[in-house]
């Protein structure tokens, strides 16, 4: 479907002559202040693409794990490598995060904490849990391995 | 669709620079987004240092300035200075905000300032607003009602029924949230944005209004209604202080309990 506004995107010079006029700057960072409210936005959106691509690593290790002894212990020696740890490592911090802003957008779909105070410290919370969290679970994780 | 780069029409150029006078104690830079639709050039940034001893505190005070003093084709709306009218929001200092309303103190080196994002340039600072009042147009924003008024005065509300517009009739549709949305920003064309979809949520919390059950349905729309995702630079950003986010969680809230 063709964008409606398109139709704005002309408009006429002092003679009256059909002029083709520029769209306004508007990205986050070069025209936009990056904001705590839009970049807990920004992150929940990464973290979800994240947590699509981790869960096939998740799936992958299952069916490997189905497969036999020859293809888990080629998927074990991958996820142990120094690039599986950091792999999985961000797939933790994107699971914690988007569990914990998930809550926050649960609150406001309850029509809780839409004051501006409110969402500052929301967002706040979400990030420190999300640290708190993956630190917890690493060291326990590290610990038992 | 998302977009996240300007097209090449748009891109921003450097443009000229305009010099304090000499003996000038307080300088500050104010970089200005320029277009001139009879030049047939890109936009560009002009920079004008200004004497902040010989100019207001506002922002507006110094685009002003500007016009009078230094660059008459600089180009904005503007009218009663005090955050009423609406006309002079711009994205001042990555922001959008009320000229009139922003000291230039608040701002810390250079004070860039543009049109409201995302917007067709008509000149300068002047975005088209045609599309945003084809939306406030839209959600039919009067009172509407199959009862008829008393015959020998108004309709009257209790004070608990006035408080509930409290926060919404406030809105003077400058546009600053609305422009300030990624979501509207990409999906403009369809959705509503938060300063129509506040007006809209001013009727349905009217109780005067009886149309509250058609003004639902009218909203009842993936993209309407539904392309808000609680980003919040509507909030942040209001000149007025006003919360649309939250009018915005109302009117889906009404949505779910309608369903039962």
């Amino acid at each position: 479907m063709k964008d409606v506004r398109e139709a704005l995107m002309v408009g006429r010079n002092t003679q009256g002559k059909l002029v083709r006029r520029p769209i306004s700057p508007f990205m986050i960072g070069s025209a936009y202040k990056p904001q705590l409210s839009s970049m807990t936005s920004i992150f929940h959106r990464i973290t979800g693409v994240a947590l699509g691509l981790g869960t096939i690593l998740l799936t992958l290790w299952l069916v490997c794990a189905a497969a036999g002894d020859g293809a888990f212990s080629i998927i074990q020696a991958v996820l142990a490598s120094w690039i599986g740890l950091i792999i999985l490592f961000g797939f933790t911090v994107a699971l914690f995060y988007h569990f914990c802003n998930g809550i926050r957008h649960l609150s406001w779909d309850a029509g809780k904490g839409f004051e501006l105070p409110d969402m500052h410290k929301s967002g706040r919370v979400v990030f420190a849990a999300t640290l708190a969290l993956t630190v917890i679970f690493w060291a326990i994780g590290l610990y038992i391995w | 669709m998302a977009e996240f780069t300007l097209p090449k029409n748009s891109k921003v150029g450097v443009g000229k620079t305009y010099k304090a006078p000499t003996g000038a104690k307080r300088v500050k830079e104010f970089k200005v987004y320029r277009w001139n639709p009879d030049d047939g050039k890109n936009p560009t940034t002009d920079t004008y240092e200004i004497d902040l001893d010989a100019c207001g505190p506002m922002v507006l005070d110094a685009i002003i300035k500007i016009k009078n003093e230094i660059d008459s084709s600089l180009t904005f709306r503007r009218s009663c200075r005090e955050g009423i009218c609406g006309s002079c929001a711009m994205n001042i200092d990555g922001t959008n905000t009320l000229a009139c309303l922003k000291p230039i103190d608040d701002v810390k080196g250079a004070v860039a300032i543009n049109p409201l994002p995302h917007m067709p340039v008509v000149k300068d600072l002047v975005p088209d607003l045609t599309q945003a009042y084809a939306q406030y147009r839209s959600i039919e924003p009067w009172l509407q009602s199959e009862t008829a008024a008393p015959p020998d005065g108004e309709r009257l509300q209790s004070k608990e029924e006035r408080a509930e517009l409290d926060g919404l009739w406030e809105c003077i549709m400058c546009f600053c949230c609305t422009t300030s949305c990624p979501s509207y920003w990409w999906n403009g064309d369809r959705y509503l944005g938060p300063a129509v979809l506040m007006a809209a949520y001013r009727w349905i919390a009217d109780s005067r209004d009886e149309h509250t059950g058609q003004r639902l349905d009218a909203l009842e729309d993936p993209f309407k209604l539904y392309r808000c995702h609680t980003i919040m630079n509507c909030t942040q950003t209001c000149p007025k202080g006003l919360n649309p986010a939250k009018a915005i969680g109302k009117v889906k809230q009404l949505m779910l309990e309608r369903q039962g």
